[in-house]
């Protein structure tokens, strides 16, 4: 039997909320290691919520590159000496972060547990030798029908840069208006680890690392780590904060390997986005502000189209209007993303998931996004292979 | 030569044995599904198309055009590095399927999406062969 496209699928609108959010120390952190990120992640977001280890009966980790263990949730649970009801690690790249989130929602809603932490760390800066980094670059790809040929992973990413700039006439100037506009919401934030203005031209001056790709088109290596608590919507009024409401979530999988692509310039951003907006009743245009997977700057406006923000082919000239910088009709990244605020790998798009709550708590002092009612934030991982949208608000309704 | 063995060596599994030993033949084999046609490329188990588990292997024709390309500056690691600038590509071939590889025997700046292509075999040892490309219009050795 096949799987209708109009299969009804339980809602998770309004069911649960972020009531705990937090982030370590980013950037080059060379007093801690990945474990104590993890777990000093944990306590920080624990202590936003204004809740004792004991109030946890989920745990969802990711593991560390640096220092990873074979079951990495039950290792943290462990050390912080929690014995949860659900406890799972999971991997899905850079998506992995919104994939998490959907998992302790469902587990909540469906009764398995009531409060999860989900928390991610590595230091990718300070914990690795550069060999184990290169090793770690190395294994990107199929073992046997992609790595043989030498991309970096920066090289991945090119391969779609280079069809969306075929296709639709996107150039360098589009790609490096990204980076800069990243680095101007990095200006407005004390945390980022990269925070000095640059221009379109600092980009294209900048090494060129894999065509058409520059070193500021690629995001940062980094130290740090991030974590939230998600509770039941009935549970969630019970906090210090005002909840955060998860109203809509979705997934889109489309390949692993780049190779395998169906599409090159069109992504399973197109599923996650449809199936996180159909959840939560709403569309692109409700979306007040937005935080977007940006590892690598053709990402970002693969991601501006298939969301919907605009349309397929028009990314590049959307960016370069100015739409995505602070004060326009849709910043992006307000923290800075993974091109100017951190970059830890795996962990990556948590950062952009606090920072989301931080918005729409109204708690985000000199960068606050005025009217922030409605977030989207969206990962990807692999290489533009899984897609995950989350659609977060300050109401439990839309 | 002596720097090969540190580059990223292909481990053949039992499904994908038949496809390297083909190339160190120097043939490009690709799958062919028995019941619909279709030509499948890395090998499965199964018909992506029709769910078939009745493929065989054919030779492909080597020829294909470039659907997108980077050129690598700064290698992947030090076994790659004496080759940069090299150009890392997704070559769809003639007989539908894309696969990735090097594009070889030609100036960097001549590469670009469209460009056909065809299969030439950069012998890594005697049992490894690895399948590259080069514009279609070069003689091939
Ligand atoms: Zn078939």
């Amino acid at each position: 039997m096949e799987i209708g496209k109009n299969s009804m699928t339980a809602s998770l609108r309004g069911r649960t909320a972020i009531v705990g959010a937090a982030d370590t120390e980013v950037g080059v952190v060379k007093h801690m290691g990945a474990t104590q990120l993890c777990v000093d992640a944990i306590l920080r977001a624990l202590a936003d919520a204004g809740l004792d280890k004991s109030g946890i009966d989920g745990l969802i980790t990711c593991n560390s590159m640096a220092e990873p263990y074979l079951y990495h949730a039950e290792t943290i649970a462990e050390y912080l000496q929690i014995f949860p009801r659900y406890c799972i690690s999971v991997g899905a790249g850079g998506g992995t972060t919104f994939t998490a989130l959907h998992q302790a929602a469902s587990a909540i809603a469906s009764g398995i547990c009531h409060t999860v932490v989900i928390a991610m760390a590595d230091s990718l800066r300070s914990g690795m030798s550069r060999q184990r980094a290169l090793a770690m670059q190395s294994s990107t790809g199929h073992p046997q029908f992609e790595r043989p040929y030498g991309a970096p992973v920066p090289g991945y990413y090119a391969l779609l840069a280079q069809a969306h700039m075929h296709e639709f006439g996107t150039s360098a100037e589009h790609l490096a208006a990204v980076a800069v506009a990243m680095r101007k919401h990095a200006a407005r934030n004390p945390t980022a680890q990269m925070r000095a203005p640059i221009s379109i031209d600092d980009v294209l001056a900048s090494r060129m690392i894999a065509d058409p790709l520059h070193l500021l088109d690629c995001s940062l290596v980094s130290d740090g780590g991030s974590a939230v608590v998600v509770t039941s919507a009935e549970r969630a009024r019970d906090f210090k904060h005002k909840p955060v409401y998860l109203l809509g979530v979705g997934e889109g999988h489309a390949h692993e390997h780049i190779s395998q692509a169906r599409s090159l310039t069109t992504s399973a951003a197109v599923d996650s986005g449809r199936r996180a907006f159909d959840m939560a009743g709403v569309g692109p245009r409700d979306i007040d502000f937005a935080q977007l997977y940006d590892c690598f700057t053709p990402v970002v406006l693969i991601e501006l189209e298939d969301l919907g923000f605009c349309a397929k082919g028009e990314g590049g000239p959307f960016v370069a209007a100015g739409s995505i910088d602070p004060g326009g009709p849709l910043p992006v990244n307000t923290h800075g993303g993974l091109l100017s605020h951190c970059h830890p790998g795996n962990p990556g798009s948590m950062f952009a998931l606090t920072e989301a709550v931080t918005q729409l708590r109204g708690a985000a002092g000199e960068r606050q996004v005025s009217q922030a009612n409605l977030a989207l934030v969206h990962a990807q991982g692999g290489i533009m292979s899984s897609h995950c949208t989350i659609v977060l608000g300050r109401e439990r309704a839309t | 030569m002596s720097e090969k063995p540190m580059k990223s060596w292909p481990e053949r599994t039992p499904e994908t044995a038949a496809y390297w030993a083909g190339c160190a033949r120097h043939e490009l084999l690709i799958q062919r599904c028995l019941v619909c046609g279709l030509h499948q490329f890395y090998p499965r188990l199964l018909c992506t198309a029709c769910s078939a588990r009745t493929l065989e292997w054919v030779r492909a024709a080597g020829r294909g055009v470039i659907k997108s390309f980077t050129i690598v500056r700064r290698a992947v690691s030090e076994a790659y590095a004496p080759d940069v600038p090299y150009v890392v590509a997704l070559i769809e071939l003639e007989e539908g399927p894309t696969m990735m590889s090097n594009v070889v025997g030609c100036d960097v700046g001549e590469v670009r999406i469209g460009l056909p292509v065809q299969v030439v075999f950069d012998d890594w040892s005697k049992d490894v062969s690895i399948p590259k490309f080069t514009p279609a219009d070069r003689p091939v050795a």
